[in-house]
């Protein structure tokens, strides 16, 4: 009796998220078509599926655009993210120095960036790909920074102490006790990536889901606005689950409170 | 002739922000302990005794006075050490075995030997931790196992370069009592084993009694030794030793001393 109590709630467990996802596009189809909301506002799910049906070629071409621009913004972040973030955990004064200028940097928003991307670089891809490279290069900075900077000191001296140099230190304890920490931002910045992407895109480009939805928009099909923003949220879960997995594979150490003791 | 480890009048100050005055940390403090002496520094907390441990280790230089180990000024740090702390520091993602290496990858001649006799070291390291009780462990990660194994392998971490001085830092100060006198013997026995020389820094008056030869109190800061007592009680000691009436005499003693200098700060 107990095992198939167990059984069933692990089943549960398993099918929940799927099950909760379903459920609220029924929800929103009923509040749809009980309320009559009119489909310029909101669209019922099966009008965009609808969309999504009709207008799959293009779509698809577009959600391509959105995901090459994006890998290429996120791919430049972490590259110049981890070279920065190894920097800045290196030595105190150049935290020190860089900091306040990161800080404001990253409070910019990166929206207002966009207008002098596009005067420098014209409007396309580049604009989307800068933009996306600077929204998600922050937590990659911060996170591998913090990685190094929380190194335990005891540590430090037991190795300083056997005349180990900064480097050794780096190699053997600081870079793989910094994974984690990499691996977490990764996550963040994967989705920030797409952030960047769709706003510049939205001000200034002639591809991609962000453009396609500006478009359909002033063309007051709303039906293909929001299936352009379900593509988007297709991506941005499939890459996040991506780095996800990524992260538990290379990392497996610090997933360590899921595994019991002596096992 | 002069002593193994030789700390004569030395004085520290940490400095704080400019303009602030700094701590002063220790002064005109002095330690002599012999080669294969086992020697333990007692004292109040924030006495500066953790300072001593850099201070021989070459982490921090003092503002006055001399150190010397095996006969050679400590200018930088003095690879013939190893040391452990309270936290055994373990890194999660080596394998027990590979975290008790890890020196290994760092002090010379062992380093560039490593890669050639990978599997001699292997086996040296194994036969560490069957001396601690750790035997067939190696392969395991440190977090799974119990804080009592942890320090095991951390003090297998210290002494894997066969260093001929081990500093140690409260190791036990983490476990619970029984745990701690099961690695008390587990110290002592690595002692008689190996004959390094040892300097245990500690709060726990038993742990120095049981296990040194001389007992060193500090007082508050700043920090100096204001009285070293020598333990005669006969070796190899049993642990139903700190039980017997000259082992708890000693403690008492001890006790007082550090009453004594508390009272003064």
């Amino acid at each position: 009796m107990n095992g198939f109590r167990n059984r069933l709630i692990r089943t549960a467990d398993a099918t929940a998220p799927l099950l909760f996802t379903i459920a609220l596009f029924l929800i929103w189809e009923v509040v749809c078509q009980v309320f009559k909301v009119d489909p310029f506002i909101l669209p019922a799910p099966s009008r965009i599926i609808e969309a999504m049906v009709r207008y799959w070629q293009p779509l698809l071409r577009h959600s391509f655009v959105t995901l090459w621009t994006t890998m290429v913004g996120f791919g430049l972040a972490v590259v110049f993210g981890v070279a920065l973030g190894l920097l800045v955990g290196w030595s105190r004064t150049i935290y020190r120095s860089l900091y306040p200028v990161m800080i404001g940097f990253n409070t910019i928003p990166k929206v207002a960036v966009v207008p002098i991307l596009v005067i420098w670089f014209g409007i396309g891809e580049v604009p989307a790909i800068i933009t996306a490279f600077l929204i998600s290069f922050f937590p990659v900075v911060v996170n591998v920074a913090t990685g190094l900077a929380t190194m335990e000191p005891e540590l430090e001296d037991v190795l300083r102490a056997l005349g180990a140099r900064k480097i050794d230190i780096m190699l053997k304890v600081g870079i793989p006790r910094t994974l984690p920490y990499l691996y977490g931002s990764l996550k963040v910045a994967i989705t920030l990536a797409f952030v960047g992407t769709v706003v510049s895109e939205t001000i200034a480009a002639n591809a991609g889901l962000g453009y396609l939805m500006v478009q359909a928009g002033s063309n007051f099909q709303m039906s293909l606005v929001f299936a352009g923003l379900i593509a988007l949220a297709i991506e941005g879960i499939a890459m996040y689950a991506v780095f996800a997995v990524i992260e538990r594979k290379s990392t497996r150490w610090a997933f360590r409170s899921s595994m019991s003791a002596g096992a | 002739m002069t002593p193994f480890v030789n700390i004569y009048r030395v004085t520290l100050t940490y400095r704080g922000s400019p303009g602030s005055a700094g701590v002063l940390a220790l002064q005109d403090n002095s330690l002599q302990v012999e080669r294969g002496e086992f020697a333990a520094v007692v004292g109040p907390s924030g006495c500066g005794k953790s300072t001593l441990m850099k201070l021989v280790t070459g982490l921090v230089r003092p503002d006055a006075g001399r150190i010397s180990v095996d006969g050679k000024e400590v200018t930088g740090p003095v690879k013939i050490v190893g040391m452990a702390f309270q936290n055994p520091n373990m890194l999660p993602w080596r394998t027990v075995l590979d975290n008790v290496m890890l020196p290994l990858e760092i002090v010379q001649p062992h380093r560039s030997r490593l890669r050639k006799e990978k599997k001699a070291y292997r086996e040296k390291a194994e036969a560490l931790l069957a001396t601690v009780g750790l035997g067939g462990f190696g392969d395991r990660y440190p977090w799974q196992l119990s804080g009592g194994m942890q320090q095991r392998v951390s003090l297998c971490r210290a002494l894997i370069h066969e260093p001929e001085l081990l500093m140690l830092d409260e190791p036990f100060g983490a476990l619970d009592a029984f745990t701690r006198e099961e690695l008390w013997c587990v110290l002592r026995d690595l002692w008689h084993k190996l004959g390094f020389t040892v300097i245990l820094v500690t709060h726990d008056l038993r742990e120095a009694t049981f296990l040194a030869d001389s007992v060193h109190v500090m007082s508050a800061r700043p920090g100096r030794i204001v009285e070293s007592r020598k333990i005669d009680l006969p070796r190899p000691r049993d642990i139903a030793v700190t039980y017997e009436p000259a082992f708890t005499g000693i403690v008492h003693e001890l006790r007082g001393k550090i009453a004594e200098v508390r009272q003064q700060a």
